[in-house]
């Protein structure tokens, strides 16, 4: 881009300058600080963690409200995200807070997806906002931001080790968002139980290669509390929204038979610290990490998906101009040769079809040629039957005719010898 | 024993008494016979890995079970099966002598996906019970070793709002052979109001599920008050809120096991606190009822089961085997049907254009 390349070389020709009196553009940072406190400054938090370990009341507790969270089931099929958009105003500085909650994180029997719904959910809030900037008309100053900033990951207090979810998770997160990890309801951890716990995370985070955010220290005026605050990692937060009366005064506090634990005691949990960090020191610089670093390395992988490169390959500067317009070429031609392709394979299939009918047809005649001779055959063979059954009918008649004949002759012959014996006889008498 | 019952007995051991008999001596013989013979229990312990389900057992029996323990990482735990570790210890406490065996199941509840992680614990008390009927229908009878399962711990996490999926599936997969005690472990993570909140949703869950899970006999009406105060008391604290330790913590000038936190100390054996002294008290006074349940209630229901089944291991495989192959049968036909039909439509464009 332009810009970067004009301040070097302003850098190189630039002679530094004494002033002789007070010019008056120190006052460009308060200017820079009225004009954003009068835009109001937007901030989106992530929380991770299984169901009822004490996100929403953590939340609570940092923000000093109600944020009106219901309960959820340890039911849910599968790991959902919630969000809720507030404004809040303290002095006279507004923020509109976005929290993001996951649901059922954890409940499954089969938990092999359940990070891919929050990957998801963060990709989709770079996406829209790397539509937004690839418009043509856009607005970029009105655009509500809803990008992931921080993300708070809610380790069960086993005071053993990280569960395998929870590594899984943060690693495939770390590049996406700011991950800061907490142990969750800390008051269960004794204070050496604790110590050995946070060495065990941090060593099983560090040997994993997952990269958790490191406030920064190249700030002077914060470098030093944020050195310190970075070797407590990770914070062991106790959240609550109940009063109880702590030597006349209202404190936050949880009440048990055998004591009070109250949230900002820095002795008894880390909330004060957490609080710190996470508001009133590094907002503005989880902001700007989010979007210099996850943002950016979204964006690349986003363009170089699509083809997009910064060099051609003669290593010259292309722009994304030329480069959007050889895509667009590229795509119209595979699509006139995808519908070529289709045309042939339609001509070919008619062809083939076309083809098969002949032949069916074909063999259907020859069929029915066949079957005409069978029935010509078999009508001829009837034929002879036929003839040969009158034959023997005639010849049936003749026989009979001349039996009859016979017959006749013989039964005349025997009733004359009949007759002449009866004669005979009766002529005895 | 009641004070009526020693004064019968008072009553019937001296012969000149008229009427004597003498077999009101019989519960002492059994006392004594039972005393020579020693007394053996096998206890299980299922749940999710750093719900301190060995400092319970520690805690309970006053030892330590498990001396060379490692822990895995997450990393190991991504894809672990569950094993199963049985210790066996003896102890003797004033004569009496309980040969234990702890059954405990490591890798429960670790891997990513836990879908099948409970088979290897149901095999094995499969195994015991298989075990102990071909020993009682052997020839030789003298040395049954009973290593079946009394009773098993379910420990459910107390940092959600209830019962979860993978909890309500074992307990479902176990409840019929197996007495089920549900005890939620690190009790010193709820206030008092939350933990009421919690032992009401998962009673109102293992209803809602059906899941049968031990229930205390109740009290014979010839029994004093006191133990039966005690029982209803037991009975009204299921499942138990525990808190485990075997740290010596100096409170109140007297040495009590506890946790020490920087706002106060927990305190095992106080019931005000937890209802660790609950749960022991209901362990080891009904000990005995836990092993006849096993004996007359799921052992018989293994019996009767397996000699239905002919010595044939493993019938419900193959009926779940015609099953599946009637599905598949099925699923093919659907696909051959949705094929011919795809075709028929191809042809059907083909002949329009």
């Amino acid at each position: 881009m332009a810009s970067p390349d004009v301040v070097r070389q302003m850098d190189k020709n630039a002679r530094p300058l004494a002033l002789s009196g007070h010019v008056g553009f120190d006052s460009l940072p308060d200017q820079l600080v009225n004009k954003s406190t009068s835009q109001g400054f937007c901030f989106n938090i992530l929380c991770i963690g299984e169901t009822g370990i004490g996100k929403s009341t953590l939340m609570d507790t940092l923000f000093n409200t109600n944020f009106e969270n219901f309960e959820s089931s340890h039911f849910e099929p599968k790991v959902k995200l919630r969000a809720q958009t507030y404004d809040l105003q303290e002095s006279n500085v507004r923020l509109k807070l976005t929290v993001v909650n996951t649901v059922g994180f954890g409940d499954q029997m089969n938990k092999q997806e359940s990070y891919q719904h929050i990957v998801d959910y963060i990709d989709t809030q770079f996406e829209s906002y790397l539509q937004e900037e690839l418009k043509i008309k856009r607005s970029l100053h009105n655009y509500h931001d809803s990008r992931i900033h921080a993300c708070l990951y809610f380790i069960a207090p086993s005071g053993h080790s990280l569960k395998s979810l929870d590594l899984v998770t943060m690693k495939k997160l770390d590049s996406k968002v700011n991950i800061i990890p907490v142990i969750a309801k800390a008051d269960t951890i004794s204070k050496s139980e604790l110590h050995k716990f946070k060495i065990k995370i941090m060593s099983e985070l560090v040997s994993n290669g997952v990269q958790i955010y490191q406030f920064p220290i190249d700030d002077e005026t914060v470098a030093k509390i944020n050195t310190a605050m970075n070797g407590h990692l990770p914070f062991a937060v106790v959240g609550s929204t109940e009063e109880v009366n702590i030597g006349n005064k209202m404190v936050k506090a949880r009440q048990y038979p055998w004591g009070v634990v109250q949230v900002e005691n820095e002795n008894h949990c880390d909330f004060v610290k957490l609080r710190e960090m996470l508001i009133c020191v590094n907002m503005e610089d989880l902001r700007e990490q989010t979007h210099t670093r996850h943002y950016e390395l979204y964006r690349r992988c986003k363009l170089e998906e699509m083809g997009f490169k910064d060099t051609d390959p003669e290593c010259k500067p292309v722009s994304l101009q030329q480069t959007y317009e050889a895509k667009r070429q590229e795509f119209l031609g595979e699509l006139q040769r995808r519908e070529e392709e289709m045309r042939q394979t339609f001509v070919q299939r008619v062809k083939e079809k076309e083809a098969e009918l002949k032949d069916a047809e074909r063999e259907l005649q020859g069929k029915f040629e066949q079957l005409k001779r069978l029935h010509a055959d078999e009508k001829s063979k009837l034929e002879e039957k036929r003839r040969s059954l009158e034959e023997e009918m005639s010849a049936f008649s003749k026989r009979r005719a001349a039996t009859e004949l016979l017959q006749a002759q013989a039964f005349n012959a025997s009733t004359n010898n009949k007759k002449d014996k009866d004669r005979k006889n009766s002529g005895f008498m | 024993m009641s004070q009526a019952e020693k004064l019968k007995q008072g009553q019937f051991t001296n012969p000149e008494t008229p009427g004597y008999v003498g077999f009101a001596n019989l519960p002492n013989q059994v006392h004594r016979k039972s005393v020579k013979k020693g007394f053996e229990f096998t206890l299980m312990v299922v749940g999710e890995s750093g719900l301190g389900k060995s400092t319970l057992i520690n805690s309970l029996f006053l030892t330590d079970l498990y001396p060379e323990r490692v822990i895995p990482g997450a990393a190991e735990k991504i894809e672990r099966t569950v094993q199963i570790e049985a210790s066996t210890v003896e102890i003797e406490e004033r004569g009496v002598k309980l040969r234990l065996t702890v059954v405990d199941t490591p890798g429960y509840g670790d891997a990513i996906n836990s879908q099948d992680c409970f088979n290897t614990i149901i095999a094995y008390i499969d195994d015991q019970f298989e075990r102990y009927l071909h020993d009682e229908s052997g020839l030789n009878r003298r040395h049954i070793v009973d290593n079946r399962v009394h009773c098993c711990f379910y420990f459910i996490s107390p940092l959600g709002h209830g019962l979860k999926p993978l909890d309500v599936q074992f307990m479902k997969a176990i409840h019929n052979k197996v007495n089920v005690v549900p005890v939620i472990a690190k009790a010193d993570t709820l206030t008092l109001r939350e933990r009421e909140r919690l032992k009401r949703r998962i009673l109102d869950e293992i209803d809602e599920h059906g899941i049968k899970i031990y229930h205390l006999p109740d009290a014979e009406s010839d029994e004093d008050e006191d133990f039966k105060e005690q029982t209803r008391i037991l009975k009204a604290s299921i499942p138990f809120a525990v808190v485990g330790s075997n740290q010596q913590i100096e409170a109140k000038g007297k040495k009590v096991r506890g946790r020490l936190y920087p706002w106060g100390v927990v305190e095992v054996e106080n019931p005000e606190h937890n209802d660790f002294l609950k749960l022991r008290t209901m362990l080891i006074t009904h000990m005995q009822d836990l092993q006849e349940v096993t004996q007359d209630l799921h052992y018989e229901n293994f019996r009767s089961e397996r000699l239905k089944r002919g010595g044939r291991k493993g019938p419900e495989p193959e009926e779940m085997d015609k099953d599946i192959i009637l599905q598949e049968k099925e699923a093919e036909l659907r696909r051959m049907q949705e094929m011919i039909a795809k075709m028929q439509a191809q042809m059907q464009k083909q002949g329009d254009e």
